[in-house]
């Protein structure tokens, strides 16, 4: 853990707050205490944790949950939808769904890790990489990715769209879909469906390998920026099949230190808590889950992309298996430990979700019409899956009256916590140490914030909000000057 | 054939006056069912507008954006967006202004226009029902939007714009003169 979460002495230090965090969701804050030459003393990230959702779910049915947690997330409504609907199925003792079920359940979460993932590379994060971290603030953003990329916004929305019908498809609705249910789906692909899929799924394929390969020139035009950009070393965790195959929708937990060793594998995820458990810390409201065997200190970890094809043994699609291959070797693996890794793994991801997509397309299961299975009750239900950010856990108790009693949610997002943290803390060595704070300095921590691609309190939203805030304050808390980043990314006092 | 007119309706109903957006569409869904004009409207829920929202707006003659605001004075406001490039993107969301920036750079083309019916709210937390002073809001927002429907055409909207040009910021209203 870097030496930068506490300073000695922070009454004599200046005070630097990033608000919002822009291109991320839900409200970010980063406080930065500086001395009278600039030297970086403290770091820290901020964000409200999603407040009163496990509230929200007790003393609703147990039946009710895959659909309402939906309203938990407008950016992955689909990941809390199929880990509830998993922790429904242990809960009426559905322990292997039909093929058809299942089936459809995955094609379903496919649809949004590739809608998920195109958004943040084509719309987020693609004006950093491509004009640069202190670029003119002027230029780094869509529209000029857009002026000399036309193809890329192009791309970015038709992939998202392909997504999303995925999804309307399977869920039945745009939004507040009901295609997960305890112990299965309600709904399988009809075959006008799968062949209006099918129509457009070699397009979707060719474009997500472009976007790998555009990820990958971009490492090899700047090789040692990325490679060192906000650099920490950190455990990781994700699941794996059991064959050690990459499975973003079932498995076992896998945990590997960052030194490579193996720390547990093929973990029943359904006594996550033998494992991982969640500190708390008093400068934030999201909690800092650790690996129980290491401790708070030292067993933090990460997820996410760059966790699940890094950790995995192979990726079963062979387009994306020969990409993660190549990024293993790539500058004899060193971009696997990089912060700015996370966007090439997030391509290879998506590439993946298209195959795989396009693989059950090619599956009559799909279309099949046995749906549901269910067994012995129990009291208890446990999901997991892997998310677009990360492993997500959702943790339910179920009275006999088959009311939710106690829920607990993990998410990515609060995995990544600590990460995150380490992440920006490098950042302001790197750059920010002894220099005058300015705009392109001040993006440098958001780039790598971005790189996790966060997902806070996002479900609400409202016209009007300040996407960015930043105040200097001296060493007594007093407001020095305040600068905002209006939503056209200039700066006004 | 596409209905010319879009209503797209954003929020979410579990966060207190978030609800506002799905609510107002909701009700207007049921007033046009059965009347002539079902077939020239269509109405679209969302949790958040995305970029291939743009996908929505294309053969469109008019758009109308509702969502819940925590800034209006009065019950509701009601402007027309201005196309904005989508610079300093802070959010994984998309503002109406930023769609139709989007839209011109997806298809090289001008958007078809939009306004916005900017419902006041303040209350958003998770759980929480409808605030008292919202629903009242709503109830004056249903009937302007039935009267939206009644005449939608981009010189009446226009002016109801301009009528409604002291509930919505200066630099808005400075736009829209």
């Amino acid at each position: 853990m870097s030496d930068l979460e506490t300073a000695e002495h922070p009454e004599q230090l200046r005070r630097v707050a990033i608000d919002t965090v822009s291109r991320v969701e839900g409200h970010g804050k980063v406080t930065i205490l500086l001395d009278d030459d600039n030297k970086v003393h403290q770091v820290r990230l901020h964000i409200v944790e999603f407040r009163g959702f496990e509230k929200f779910i007790q003393g609703r049915p147990y039946w009710e949950v895959p659909v309402m947690v939906q309203r938990l997330c407008g950016i992955c409504p689909v990941s809390h939808h199929l880990a509830a609907a998993k922790a429904m199925d242990m809960v009426i003792g559905a322990e292997h769904l039909t093929p058809a079920a299942e089936k459809n359940r995955r094609l379903m979460h496919y649809g949004q890790i590739l809608q998920s993932h195109a958004l943040h590379f084509f719309y987020l994060c693609s004006p950093d990489l491509l004009f640069g971290f202190d670029s003119d603030v002027a230029r780094r953003n869509i529209v000029g990715v857009a002026a000399q990329y036309p193809e890329i916004a192009k791309k970015g929305v038709l992939l998202r769209k392909f997504g999303q019908e995925v999804i309307r498809m399977t869920a039945g609705k745009r939004i507040h879909g009901t295609g997960a249910i305890p112990g299965g789906v309600n709904k399988s692909l009809s075959r006008e469906e799968r062949d209006a899929l099918l129509a457009d799924v070699y397009h979707m394929l060719s474009w997500s390998l472009e976007a790998v390969h555009l990820v990958r020139k971009l490492f090899e035009q700047n090789l040692e920026t990325y490679n060192a950009f906000g650099r920490f070393r950190a455990h990781q965790v994700s699941l794996v099949r059991a064959d050690g195959a990459m499975d973003l929708y079932h498995g076992g937990l896998r945990a590997r230190s960052m030194d490579g060793d193996i720390l547990f594998d093929h973990f029943d995820y359904r006594h996550y808590w033998e494992v991982i458990f969640e500190d708390v810390k008093s400068w934030s409201y999201m909690k800092f889950p650790f690996l129980r065997s290491l401790g708070p200190e030292k067993g933090w970890y990460q997820v996410g992309p760059l966790t699940r094809v890094t950790n995995c043994d192979f990726i079963p699609t062979p387009l994306a298996d020969k990409e993660r291959q190549e990024f293993l070797a790539f500058d004899e693996g060193r971009t696997t430990g990089a912060t700015l890794g996370f966007h090439w793994a997030r391509m290879i991801e998506m590439l993946h979700a298209v195959e795989s997509i396009k693989d059950l397309l090619h599956d009559d299961d799909i279309m099949g019409d046995d749906l549901l299975v269910s067994g012995e009750r129990a009291g208890r239900g446990v999901g997991v899956i892997e998310a677009p950010r990360g492993t997500l856990i959702h943790h339910y108790r179920v009275d006999k009256d088959e009311l939710v009693i106690r829920a607990n949610l993990i998410v990515a997002t609060t995995h990544n916590n600590q990460p995150m943290n380490e992440a920006i803390r490098q950042v302001a060595i790197q750059y920010l140490n002894g220099n005058e704070i300015t705009e392109g300095l001040l993006n440098h921590i958001e780039v790598a914030i971005r790189a996790f691609d966060p997902c806070l309190s996002c479900a609400t939203h409202a016209l009007g909000k300040m996407p960015l805030e930043v105040e200097l304050l001296d060493a007594e808390g007093a407001l020095v000057s305040r600068l905002a980043k209006t939503a056209d990314g200039a700066l006004s006092a | 054939m596409v209905a010319p007119l879009l209503v797209l309706a954003v929020g979410n109903e579990s966060r207190g006056d978030d609800a506002l957006g799905p609510l107002l569409s909701r009700r207007l869904a049921d007033w046009v069912a059965g009347t002539e004009m079902a077939v020239e409207v269509e109405l679209i829920e969302e949790f958040q507008l995305q970029v291939e929202n743009t996908l929505d707006l294309e053969d469109r003659k008019l758009a109308l954006f509702i969502d819940a605001g925590n800034e209006p004075q009065s019950p509701f406001a009601f402007y027309q967006a201005v196309k904005q490039q989508m610079e300093g993107h802070t959010s994984h969301a998309v503002a109406p202004e930023a769609l139709l920036g989007v839209y011109a750079m997806v298809h090289d083309e001008e958007p078809p226009p939009m306004f916005v019916l900017c419902v006041a709210g303040s209350a958003f937390e998770l759980g929480e029902p409808l605030s008292p002073q919202a629903r009242l809001n709503l109830e004056q927002a249903f009937d302007f939007a039935c009267n939206l429907l009644q005449q939608p055409g981009l010189n009446s909207w226009q002016g109801l714009a301009l009528s409604h040009a002291e509930d919505v910021e200066p630099a808005i209203v400075a736009a829209l003169l």
